[in-house]
C-alpha cells in the first residue's frame, strides 16, 4: 500500500510542476489537462490508443525494472529498442513462407536485443565498466547505424521520409482502433518475468543478487550469471518493443528520423520506477505513460509541445529518486543501490 | 595524415565541455556523491545560456547564466543526495530526462523551434593571440583544472572535502560538517557542468536542441573514470575523448573521405573510442570509499 502512495504521490507531483509551467506560460493547466485525459480516455477508440502506446512502454519498463531486481542500472533500452526495430522490420522484409514471417521477425528481434546488450554484460563482468557508461555509448552507436540504413538500405524509393513498409500479411492484426495483437506480446513478457521473478530459482537468485551481492555470493548464488541473465534478457525485451512499434503500429515503417520510435528506451526507466520495477507495477506505469502520450496529441492541438510530458516524466523520475531512500534506511544500507521488494 | 593535424583547432575546442564536466564530477565523486545528471545539466544550460545572451545581448552574461543553471541543479541534486539521502543514479537520471524535455518545450515556448540556430550576436567571441584565433574557454580550461586540482590537493578545503568522501564518520567526528560539503562540492561540480553546456551553445555548436551534448556528458563520466579522479588526467583525457569527437566531426565533412566511409559510421568514432578506452582504463581507478552512500549520524 504504502508503495503504492509513494509513485501515486511522485505522479501528481509530476502533474503539479507541469501545470506551473504551463501557468506562467499563460495557459490554462486544468483545460490542457482536461483535454489530454478525454484525449486518452474519452472513448474506446481513444482507449484502445492509449493502451496501444502503453505496449513497448511495458517492454521497455521491463528491461530497466529486470536490470534493477539484478542490482543493475541498465539504461540500454534505447539502443536496443532502435537495434529491434530495425532487425524487425528488415527480416519482415524477408522472403520467407507468410505464415512464418512474424514469429520469425520477433525471434530474430530478440536474438539482434540480446546481441546488442551482450557487449554491456561483457564490458561489466570481464573488466568492471560501469553498465551506465557502456549502454548510454552502445545507444548512440545504435543511433547512427540505424540512420544509415534507415536512410542508405532500407528506404523506400518512392517516399523518401521512410523506409519500405511492412508487407500487409506479417503485420501484427488489429484489435481495435489502434490496438494490435502485440498486446499479448508485451502481457506475455510481463507475466513470463512475473512468473520467472518470483517463482522460479532463477529469478530467485537474480533478486537475491540485487538485494545484497555478498550474501548470495555465500549462499552459493552466481551474482555474475544472475547479472548475465538480467541484461540479456532485457535486451530481448527491449528489442520486442522496437519490433512490436513497427510491426505494429503505422505507418508499419521506421521514418528517416527515427522519430516514430521517439525515446521509448528512456521512457521505460520512469515507467519501471512508477510501477516500483515489479513486472505487474510496470504495466501499470506503462498505461499512465501511454495515457499521457496519447493525451499529449490532444494537448498537442492547444499549442502544448509533447516535450511537456517529457518534463512531468522527468520531475516523477527524480521524485522516485527520494521515497526510495527512507525505506532503504529503515532495512539498513546495504551496498547496491535502488532496489526493495514490492 | 595531414587531416590528423587539421583536427587539431576543433579537437581543442571538443576538449572543453567533457574536460569541464569531467574536472567537476571528479570533485563531486571527491566529496562521496556521484552525479550522473551531467548530460541534462550541459543540455539545460546550453538553453537557458543561449536564453541569457539573447535576452541580454551580452555573450558572458549568457555565459555567467548558464553556469548559474548548473549550479542551481547541482544544488538540487546535492539537496536530493546528500539531504534527503535520496537514490543518486535515479535522481541523476532525472535530471537528464528533465534538462532534455524542459529545452525542448523551452525552445519552443520561446522560439518556435525545438532547435533554433544562434545568430553570431549571441556567440562569445574569440581571442586574438599570435595572431591565432582561440575561444576564451580553450585558454579558460586549463586553468580550471589547476585550480580545482589545487583546491583539492593543496588546501585545507580540499583536504576536508576528500575527508567526507572516503571516511565521513571519522571526518565528522573530528567536527567537519560532512553534508555541507558534500552538498557544496555537487554544486560545484554542477556549475562547472553549466559552463561546459554555455560553451556548447555560445562557442562551439551555436545551436540549442534537447540532444545537444550528443552523449558527451556521459563521455565525461567516462573520463572521470579515465583520469582515476585526477583533474591534469582529466585533462589529458579530455583531449583524447575530444580529439576522436573532432576526428569524426572532421571527417564527416570532408567531402572527398565521406564516400570511402558512410558519414553515419564516421559518428559513431567517439562512442566506441570511449568504451575501449574505459574497458582498459578501468581496472586501475580507486573511487573515494564512502561514494554515493549517504550519510547520517549514529
Amino acid at each position: 500500500m504504502r508503495v503504492v502512495l509513494e509513485s501515486l504521490g511522485a505522479l501528481v507531483l509530476g502533474l503539479v510542476i507541469g501545470a506551473l509551467i504551463m501557468a506562467v506560460w499563460g495557459r490554462d493547466p486544468w483545460a490542457s489537462y482536461r483535454a489530454l485525459f478525454e484525449g486518452a480516455w474519452g472513448n474506446t477508440r481513444a482507449l484502445a490508443s492509449s493502451v496501444s502506446r502503453s505496449l513497448p512502454l511495458v517492454l521497455t519498463g521491463l528491461t530497466f525494472a529486470i536490470g534493477v531486481r539484478a542490482g543493475l542500472f541498465n539504461i540500454g533500452a534505447q539502443g536496443q529498442m532502435i537495434i529491434g526495430a530495425i532487425v524487425g522490420l528488415s527480416s519482415a522484409l524477408l522472403a520467407l513462407p507468410a505464415g512464418f514471417k512474424l514469429p520469425v521477425a520477433m525471434v530474430l528481434s530478440a536474438l539482434a536485443g540480446v546481441l546488442w546488450a551482450l557487449p554491456v554484460a561483457l564490458l561489466k563482468l570481464l573488466r568492471g565498466v560501469s553498465e551506465v557508461i557502456s549502454t548510454i555509448m552502445l545507444n548512440w552507436v545504435a543511433h547512427w547505424l540505424a540512420l544509415y540504413l534507415v536512410v542508405r538500405k532500407l528506404s523506400d524509393p518512392v517516399r523518401g521520409e521512410r523506409t519500405f513498409q511492412v508487407p500487409v500479411g506479417m503485420r501484427f492484426p488489429l484489435i481495435q482502433g489502434e490496438l494490435t495483437w502485440a498486446l499479448v506480446v508485451s502481457l506475455l513478457a510481463a507475466l513470463f518475468l512475473y512468473w520467472l521473478l518470483w517463482y522460479h530459482a532463477k529469478g530467485y537468485e537474480i533478486r537475491a543478487a540485487g538485494l545484497n551481492p555478498k550474501a548470495a555470493t555465500t549462499a552459493g548464488i552466481s551474482v555474475r550469471r544472475s547479472i548475465l541473465l538480467a541484461i540479456l534478457l532485457g535486451g530481448a525485451c527491449a528489442a520486442w518493443a522496437g519490433a512490436i512499434q513497427v510491426l505494429g503500429r503505422f505507418p508499419y515503417a521506421i521514418t528517416s528520423d527515427l522519430a516514430i520510435l521517439g525515446s521509448l528506451g528512456f521512457d521505460g526507466i520512469a515507467v519501471a520506477l512508477i510501477g516500483r520495477n515489479h513486472p505487474l507495477g510496470v504495466l501499470a506505469g506503462a498505461f499512465f505513460f501511454g495515457t499521457l502520450a496519447t493525451g499529449a496529441a490532444r494537448m498537442g492541438l492547444r499549442g502544448i509541445p509533447i516535450d511537456m510530458i517529457q518534463i512531468i516524466q522527468g520531475v516523477i523520475v527524480v521524485s522516485m529518486a527520494i521515497p526510495e531512500a527512507f525505506r532503504l534506511l529503515r532495512v539498513k544500507k546495504t551496498s547496491v543501490p535502488t532496489k526493495g521488494k514490492s | 595524415m595531414n587531416i590528423l593535424i587539421d583536427v587539431l583547432p576543433v579537437a581543442l575546442r571538443a576538449m572543453v565541455p567533457i574536460t569541464l564536466a569531467a574536472v567537476g564530477e571528479i570533485f563531486t565523486e571527491r566529496a562521496g556523491v556521484v552525479n550522473i545528471g551531467l548530460e541534462g545539466i550541459m543540455t539545460l544550460s546550453a538553453f537557458i545560456a543561449g536564453v541569457g545572451s539573447w535576452a541580454t545581448r551580452d555573450p558572458w552574461l549568457g555565459v555567467l547564466a548558464g553556469l548559474a543553471t548548473g549550479a542551481v541543479l547541482g544544488l538540487v541534486h546535492g539537496f536530493i543526495s546528500v539531504c534527503l539521502r535520496g537514490n543518486q543514479v535515479v535522481s541523476g537520471v532525472g535530471i537528464n530526462l528533465l534538462g532534455m524535455g524542459a529545452v525542448g518545450f523551452g525552445a519552443w515556448a520561446l522560439w518556435g523551434a525545438k532547435s533554433p540556430m544562434l545568430d553570431h550576436s549571441f556567440w562569445v567571441p574569440g581571442i586574438s593571440l599570435w595572431g591565432v584565433n582561440f575561444s576564451p574557454f580553450v585558454i579558460m580550461t586549463p586553468v580550471v583544472v589547476a585550480f580545482t586540482w589545487l583546491v583539492l590537493h593543496k588546501t585545507a578545503l580540499g583536504l576536508r572535502v576528500r575527508a567526507v568522501g572516503e571516511a565521513p564518520v571519522a571526518a565528522d567526528v573530528v567536527g567537519i560538517h560532512v553534508n555541507r560539503l558534500r552538498l557544496w562540492a555537487t554544486v560545484y561540480g554542477g556549475a562547472l557542468g553549466g559552463l561546459a553546456g554555455a560553451f556548447l551553445s555560445l562557442d562551439w555548436l551555436h545551436t540549442i536542441s534537447p540532444t545537444l551534448p550528443a552523449g558527451r556528458g556521459f563521455i565525461a563520466l567516462a573520463n572521470v573514470v579515465f583520469s582515476k579522479l585526477n583533474p591534469f588526467l582529466a585533462l589529458v583525457g579530455g583531449f583524447l575523448f575530444g580529439y576522436f569527437d573532432a576526428l569524426a566531426i572532421h571527417l564527416a565533412s570532408v567531402a572527398g573521405f565521406g564516400g570511402a566511409l558512410p558519414y553515419q559510421f564516421i559518428r559513431t568514432i567517439p562512442y566506441l573510442v570511449t568504451l575501449v578506452v574505459v574497458a582498459l582504463a578501468i581496472g586501475r581507478a580507486r573511487f573515494p570509499a564512502a561514494l554515493g552512500q549517504p550519510y547520517r549520524r549514529e
